[in-house]
């Protein structure tokens, strides 16, 4: 079938499936080429979180975690779905405030969400530590583990896969390891950090991160603990930092985040990041420092410099279609780029507003000859 | 903290190495993670007895001022240039060193077969430390099968604990076992060894085939020299073999040779300043563990002379090494006994068959979460090494499951930022 | 000679004693209960393979490099 795919679609990531999966479904014959590098999809948290950072981050998240909560009806026991809920915690008054803002803002989009006194907090998760002012849960927010979710999105009769490394890309045509040329009416480019191999015009950088889990302990807590830490600051910072992001997987251990750095292509654990990491979780969890952690690694995030994921055609490559960039938002937003870009492709009506995410907003990429 | 010498490994091979270093007035710290000194060979316990070798080495190391044994105590991960952060029951704490010798020994080498998982199965070397600690075994019966002089030690131990051993299945073929039997005279101390070659219930040519019971072990299937045989048991101790321990090693980054830490004449690793004796060198017994950790320890201060006076001793230990590992390699038998709902990662119990149809051990843990649990794939990782011949990957901290706030004394000091 | 207490239970040993020979000593040997359901006992005796995980007074450590001591309180089922 190879030869006669309709769509490439280069890298069985979270979003190159999720792609696959929406032109399936339209009929579409897929072939997927992943070259079995590191990837997001394999190291991440596999959080559903709506963000709300701007309006187009909004509607893309608050999109894809429905898309998500209608898939789950299908999806296999292994992709562990849960609809556990994100809470975020405002540690002093300040927080408070712009939980209270992006309280109001995810009503006014119609999402599910409550604010929590300290007192509410506490009743809703006992395993925090006295003195935080409250928090925000959301509802709808969830988790899932998301390499067998990509599994699950490319198992289809019109998808094939195939271990490949591509090295070149002529539009709709891509070279291969071997020297041969594969071409399709149109070819997606879902590499995650390894885009930039191919397309070093795409304004991608690696944002590292750091991941610890623990060994089982079911029942400590039960929604996605994030701080609002996370908006105020590590969010927007250009340095490395760290911000509590505790979630309970339905395993019943404890998986513990977030760090960012960039400017390292170095998967190893640093330590000295991975103290920094948990110290602030403890802060926020103090019962944490007496569970065992069993294991520690790293991903990288493939981060560009709005913070929104480039979904489109490449205004320079006719034939190459962008599906890149989606920082640590992959997992959730991997349904709404691919039916964005999809409906791109097949010239039908996007569910949201495409143009904030076109790749051509960058000059570099306007301008690549 | 801050040492001259980190010696990784109370065993045989450290207290050796310690007890060699320990003239030069060096201040030398010897970790281990078991309770006390003595390794797996040499294990204290209240139904333990040892040798007055053993008692020796363990009273000149008390005995030495300069020389500080940190029982209990693990590594969990590389905290900077020579520091290593390691923990115990109350603290995590950095260690920095100025030489390193690694002593971490060996494992049991566990292969999943029908019925591993009930209690009652342990493994060879697993039985004998598990009575060494005080597990009663008296009035029990009891199988062992698997591969090599450790069989044979655990079935001396169950007996002499008020066990009854009622076989002991080799899975080596008799003329090898015959032919290894024949060579201990050339190691007179190890003629002891031959002695359980005689117990009645001794088989070569014989391995576990499954284990029975309704929650807990009833009985075996032994495939005795091609016959399926029943017996009924208490318990069964089931180990082939040893593997070294490198995840240390791999992690600080010394050359890994032929599965095992690559050394030189002088026991130096490939690293600068960091020296490796006894099992995780290869594995070879506890005589060769003993003159490896005296040459570590004598190169480790400089003390070549007298390091080069025991290379003989050496030699002679690594003749009888080859001997062992040559008589008792696995066959292939071995490797298949597992079915596929047979649980090969014990930690996430997950079934031969949810692994077996991946191309590697990556791909197979990603999918099936075979070796994400608490042991890191130490068993199901070894295991899948010797099946499909996959690589294990270089370790990362933390090591082994260690308390979160020990983690955090990896942000305590400056230099584990460098 | 310690005593210690054993999922509620008390239980003296003889010094030396390690809490996964205690586990015998007090109870059925078993240890922890697997992910699927299975009652486990400690399998390699040398801080290996994680199976006699127990918890002691609140931390889960491993029974088989854990000496018993007077107070302690070991529990082998959540």
């Amino acid at each position: 079938m190879s030869d006669g795919a309709d769509v490439i679609v280069i890298g069985a990531g979270i979003v190159g499936a999720a792609c696959a999966h929406e032109l399936a479904r339209r009929g579409q014959r897929v072939l997927v080429l992943d070259a079995g590098l590191r990837a997001a999809t394999a190291a991440g948290m596999g959080h559903l979180i709506v963000l709300d950072d701007n309006p187009a981050e909004l509607a893309l998240s608050q999109y894809s975690v429905q898309r998500w909560r209608d898939w789950s009806r299908d999806m296999p026991d292994d992709c562990a779905y849960r609809q556990n809920g994100t809470l975020w915690l405002a540690a002093n008054a300040e927080e408070m405030a712009v939980a209270e803002a992006k309280y109001q803002v995810l009503r006014e989009h119609g999402l599910d969400c409550e604010l929590l006194g300290a007192g509410a907090l506490r009743d809703a998760e006992p395993e925090l530590r006295d003195g935080l002012h409250g928090g925000l849960r959301v509802t709808g927010d969830g988790i899932l583990y998301a390499p067998n979710a990509a599994r699950w999105l490319l198992d289809h009769p019109l998808i094939e896969q195939r271990r490949a490394r591509v090295i070149e890309i002529d539009g709709s045509r891509v070279r291969l390891e071997d020297g041969g040329w594969l071409g399709a009416q149109a070819v997606i480019l879902a590499g995650g950090t390894h885009v930039t191999e191919l397309c070093p015009e795409l304004p991608i950088e690696p944002k590292k991160g750091h991941l610890l889990i623990t060994d089982r302990y079911p029942g400590r807590i039960s929604h996605t603990l994030v701080e609002l830490g996370y908006v105020t600051s590590a969010h927007n910072a250009s340095g490395p930092s760290t911000a509590a992001n505790i979630q309970p997987r339905p395993t019943g251990q404890l998986f513990i985040g977030a760090s960012r750095q960039f400017g390292s292509s170095d998967p190893a654990v640093e330590p000295w990041m991975l103290a920094k990491m948990l110290q602030r979780a403890v802060d926020y969890m103090p019962g944490l420092a007496r569970l065992n952690g069993i294991r520690a690694w790293t991903g990288f995030r493939a981060a560009g410099p709005d913070g929104l994921p480039l979904l489109g055609e490449h205004p320079q490559r006719p034939g190459l279609w962008l599906a890149v960039g989606h920082e640590g938002l992959g997992v959730t937003t991997a349904p709404g780029s691919a039916d964005l870009l999809v409906a791109q492709l097949l010239g039908e009506t996007a569910p949201l507003a495409p143009e904030p995410y076109l790749p051509q907003r960058f000059p570099g990429v306007r301008a690549h000859a | 903290m801050k040492v001259d010498i980190l010696i990784i490994g109370a065993g045989p091979a450290g207290m050796a190495a310690a007890l060699a270093a320990a003239p030069s007035g060096a201040r030398i710290a010897v970790l281990d993670d078991n309770p006390a000194a003595g390794g797996q060979i040499w294990r204290d316990g209240p139904q333990a007895h040892l040798p007055p070798l053993a008692r020796d080495y363990r009273q000149r190391l008390e005995a030495q001022a300069n020389i500080e044994h940190l029982p209990a105590t693990r590594v969990v991960a590389l905290a900077g240039p020579k520091a290593l952060l390691v923990e115990d029951p109350e603290q995590g704490r950095v260690i920095e060193y100025d030489r390193l010798i690694l002593c971490t020994g060996a494992r049991e080498l566990l292969l999943p077969f029908p019925g591993w998982t009930l209690p009652g199965v342990t493994g060879a070397g697993g039985l004998q430390a598990l009575i060494k600690g005080g597990m009663p075994v008296a009035g029990e019966r009891i199988v062992i099968a698997g591969s090599g002089p450790l069989l044979l030690a655990s079935a001396a131990t169950a007996r002499d604990n008020g066990a009854t051993v009622l076989n002991i299945a080799e899975q080596a073929p008799w003329s090898k076992v015959a032919g290894f039997a024949a060579q201990l005279p050339r190691w007179p101390h190890k003629l002891l060894q031959s002695f359980g070659l005689f117990h009645p219930g001794y088989r070569a040519n014989s391995h576990v085939f499954e284990a029975l019971g309704e929650g807990r072990l009833e009985a075996v299937r032994l495939n005795i020299g091609g016959q399926l045989r029943e017996v009924a048991c208490e318990r069964l101790a089931c180990g082939f073999g040893l593997i070294p321990n490198l995840q240390l090693g791999q992690a600080l980054g010394c050359h890994i040779d032929n599965g095992a830490i690559a050394v030189d004449a002088w026991q130096a690793t490939s690293l600068a300043d960091h020296y490796a004796a006894g099992e995780s060198t290869g594995f070879g017994g506890s005589e060769k563990a003993l003159v490896e950790g005296a040459i570590a320890g004598h190169a480790a201060v400089g003390e070549r002379n007298a390091a080069q006076r025991l290379w003989p001793q050496r030699q002679r230990w690594h003749g009888f090494a080859t001997a062992l590992n040559a008589a008792f390699a696995l066959r292939d038998e071995v490797k298949h006994l597992a079915r596929p709902d047979t649980l090969i990662c014990r930690c996430e119990d997950v079934p031969l068959a949810a692994v077996a149809d991946h191309q590697g051990w990556s791909q197979a843990k990603m999918a099936s979460r075979c070796g994400m649990g608490a042991c890191q794939g130490r068993i199901c990782g070894g295991a899948a090494q010797a099946l499909f011949g996959w690589q294990p990957p270089v370790p990362r901290p933390p090591f082994s499951p260690a308390r979160i706030d020990t983690l955090l004394q990896l942000g305590a000091d400056a230099h584990s930022q460098a | 000679m310690p005593e210690l207490t054993l999922d509620g239970r008390p239980l003296l040993v003889a010094p030396g004693t390690t809490v996964a020979a205690a586990l015998l000593l007090g109870g059925d040997g078993t240890s922890r209960t697997s992910v699927s359901g299975q009652r486990r006992a400690p399998v390699c005796g040398m801080g290996i393979c994680q199976e006699c995980r127990v918890t002691i007074d609140g931390q889960r450590r491993l029974a088989c490099q854990t000496l018993c001591r007077d107070g302690m309180r070991v529990e082998s089922r959540p």
